[in-house]
């Protein structure tokens, strides 16, 4: 496994963008440091290789990656923010692929879309997270372009505005997902097509379990209930916490902070 | 109330795999929840798995708000709205003509469609081209002698809407009373409800306006409709030269054209009474001038100048004098006639023909007219020219008016 992460040297919080958000909030800019250290280990110790963007100065939300749009092989889809204040990543982020020799397919051009923030591969599916960052017609668009069914989930709470802070694939039949982030529709889309849905509880969507990243056995996310652990070793994870706290204030954790590649 | 009809309405395209997101089952509740109405046009359901969907709805609302807010919410689910045709445009080749094909107007509200957007017109007025202006968009309803060279009008029929009537909420007068003029109407049940109408009216400050012939002074009815201006029934007059002049002439000399109001008998050169009168009014330099010196102590005009009451009279062919605020230019009549119309809600068109097509055709659809005229030609002639909303009662003016002003004396 490959992913791409940005290292915290303009890590900070200027603007706020989500309910997470705080400008009040300082960060602690060497225990985010250590944070992401610990998390960059973490994932190369379990054998996934990782690779690093340098953070634009003007872009405290860099660190961010899995925002960064779609990698299909050598393809890159990047994303369009909604928010102004995350608009400067995307040169970067594109600069970054084309160096690389991906091919740049900019399908959501004039929408908002925002990465594997809002658009996660299930089996041969793509699930789509709407309404509050990326639009239903972008995911369309890219699921057209990569030439794989779309399943559209709408997302009703502001806490988890986008689709990895409330669902993490962990196999062909499983996945763990915070019922309340969704609608009804959106509820009753995901227990079709997921024929294992592990609902967690209030406290662990919080904590952020559902946006952590499943590497062979494990499962690495920030933190889980006792009841979250067992439940997920029953199923054969162990989980590894990486404590991400600094990250969180600005509503992220560790599938935030990678994209895959 | 009665249920609105939806005349919003809107074309949207959805596609993807809207079948196994519930896309589309979420696209369709929606649209019923919030009021709104649909119909599928098209439906093309993917055969494979990662066939897409495709449908084509039409989707309705009552109102512009309500259909906005609908797509509004139904674009966050990713239905494409498929655009319409904009209205055409053309400049005015000179001024006071309308360029080839000019729209013409109904008295019906009217909208157009420019840059993807509704816009209505600013106010209702039938035969007339619409106007739309280049820099704010606004779309008014233009008549020949407004027309600018190079001002932009609407052209063809092509993305301008046209909104019909809605069923009135107290539709029962006006359903009962249909325009079709008869001299076999129960009148007494009819004027009681139209007094009705204008109390209503005068406790809401709404706004009458009446439109008088002189035959109201030769049937001896002035008084009643002086009565009905000093209580503050009637807020705005419309009429000519004769109603003034005879109106005065009671006033001064208590005849109607020559003859006597109480006797009905040709009095002594009571011809000239009328050009004395006129005469007197132009010496003194208007009737409100001759009435706030006393020359007239009462009548229409008298009660018109006592309570503040608007007047505007157009003037005609056959004119005597004319009175000093009888206007000759007829455009000029209009521009002021429009002006007194705005924010109208009832128009008695009392024993007049002329005056009472010239106020129909500036009137909006959605405004009530009462015409009552001896003549039931006079009566049909309004709703023939497409006056809608209006109720006809061939009886004696004269009758008319005192029955009406007995009606709202009695409470």
């Amino acid at each position: 496994m490959q992913v791409l992460m940005c290292a915290p040297s303009h890590y900070d919080i200027r603007y706020e963008i989500n309910p997470w958000m705080k400008l009040r909030n300082r960060i602690r800019a060497s225990e985010a440091r250590a944070q992401w250290n610990g998390l960059y280990r973490a994932l190369v110790s379990l054998g996934v290789h990782v690779l690093t963007i340098p953070q634009k100065k003007d872009c405290p939300d860099m660190v961010f990656t899995a925002n960064a749009g779609v990698v299909n092989r050598k393809t890159f889809i990047p994303s369009h923010f909604r928010y102004a204040e995350r608009r400067g990543e995307e040169s970067a982020f594109i600069g970054f692929f084309k160096r690389r020799s991906y091919r740049i397919a900019d399908v959501a051009a004039s929408l908002f879309f925002e990465g594997e923030g809002d658009l996660l591969p299930y089996r041969d599916l793509l699930f789509g997270g709407f309404r509050f960052r990326s639009e239903i017609r972008a995911h369309e668009r890219v699921s057209e372009c990569l030439k794989k069914r779309f399943v559209a989930l709408e997302l009703v709470q502001p806490r988890f505005y986008h689709l990895d802070t409330c669902f993490l694939p962990l196999n062909e039949d499983s996945a763990l997902y915070y019922p309340k982030a969704f609608d009804a529709y959106g509820r009753k889309a995901i227990l079709r097509f997921v024929k294992n849905p592990i609902a967690v509880g209030a406290a662990d969507a919080a904590a952020f379990a559902c946006n952590g990243i499943r590497v062979g056995r494990t499962v690495v996310l920030n933190k889980a209930s006792l009841a979250l652990k067992k439940r997920l070793r029953t199923e054969g994870y162990e989980v590894l916490e990486s404590s991400t706290s600094e990250f969180m204030k600005a509503g992220g954790s560790v599938k935030c902070l990678l994209l895959k590649l | 109330m009665a249920a609105k009809s939806a005349h919003f309405s809107e074309t949207l395209l959805l596609q993807g795999h809207i079948i196994d997101s519930l896309t589309f089952s979420k696209v369709l509740d929606r649209i019923m929840e919030r009021g709104g109405r649909f119909t599928i046009q098209d439906i093309h359901v993917g055969q494979r798995k990662y066939e897409r969907s495709r449908a084509v709805l039409s989707v309705e609302a009552s109102s512009q708000h309500q259909l906005d807010e609908l797509l509004k919410e139904l674009r966050n689910l990713g239905a494409e709205v498929l655009e319409k045709e904009d209205v055409k445009l053309a400049p005015a080749p000179r001024s006071g003509v309308f360029p080839d094909g000019f729209y013409a107007t109904t008295n019906l509200e009217t909208w157009i469609r420019r840059g993807g957007r509704w816009i209505k017109m600013a106010r209702e007025e039938m035969d007339s081209g619409i106007r739309v202006d280049r820099k704010t968009g606004r779309a008014e309803p233009v008549r020949f002698a407004s027309v600018k060279k190079g001002d932009l009008f609407v052209v063809g029929h092509q993305g301008v809407k046209v909104v019909p009537l809605e069923r009135p909420r107290d539709a029962a007068l006006f359903e009962f009373m249909t325009s079709d003029a008869s001299t076999e109407k129960p009148k007494a049940a009819f004027i009681h409800q139209i007094a009705q109408a204008m109390r209503d009216i005068k406790k809401r400050k709404g706004k009458v306006c009446v439109v008088g012939g002189p035959a109201i002074i030769h049937t001896g009815a002035h008084q009643d409709l002086a009565w009905l201006i000093e209580h503050g029934y009637v807020n705005v007059l419309f009429a000519g030269n004769a109603l003034a002049t005879h109106d005065m002439e009671a006033a001064l000399f208590n005849t109607s054209l020559g003859l006597s109001l109480k006797s009905g008998a040709v009095t002594h050169e009571g011809h000239e009474h009328h050009l004395r009168t006129i005469n007197l009014v132009r010496k003194i330099g208007s009737i409100r001038e001759a009435v706030r010196k006393g020359a007239i102590r009462s009548g229409i005009m008298a009660a018109c100048v006592h309570r503040n009451i608007p007047f505007v009279l157009a003037g005609s062919i056959r004119d005597d004098g004319p009175l000093p605020e009888v206007m000759t230019d007829m455009l000029q009549a209009q521009r002021e006639m429009r002006k007194h119309l705005m924010g109208v809600d009832l128009v008695l068109m009392l024993a007049t023909t002329l005056h009472s097509v010239a106020v129909g055709n500036l009137l909006p659809a959605r405004v009530r007219t009462v015409c009552v005229d001896m003549n039931p030609s006079s009566v049909t002639k309004l709703s023939d020219r497409g006056t809608w909303q209006s109720i006809s009662l061939v009886t004696d003016i004269g009758y008319f008016l005192r029955e009406l002003r007995t009606q709202l004396q009695r409470r």
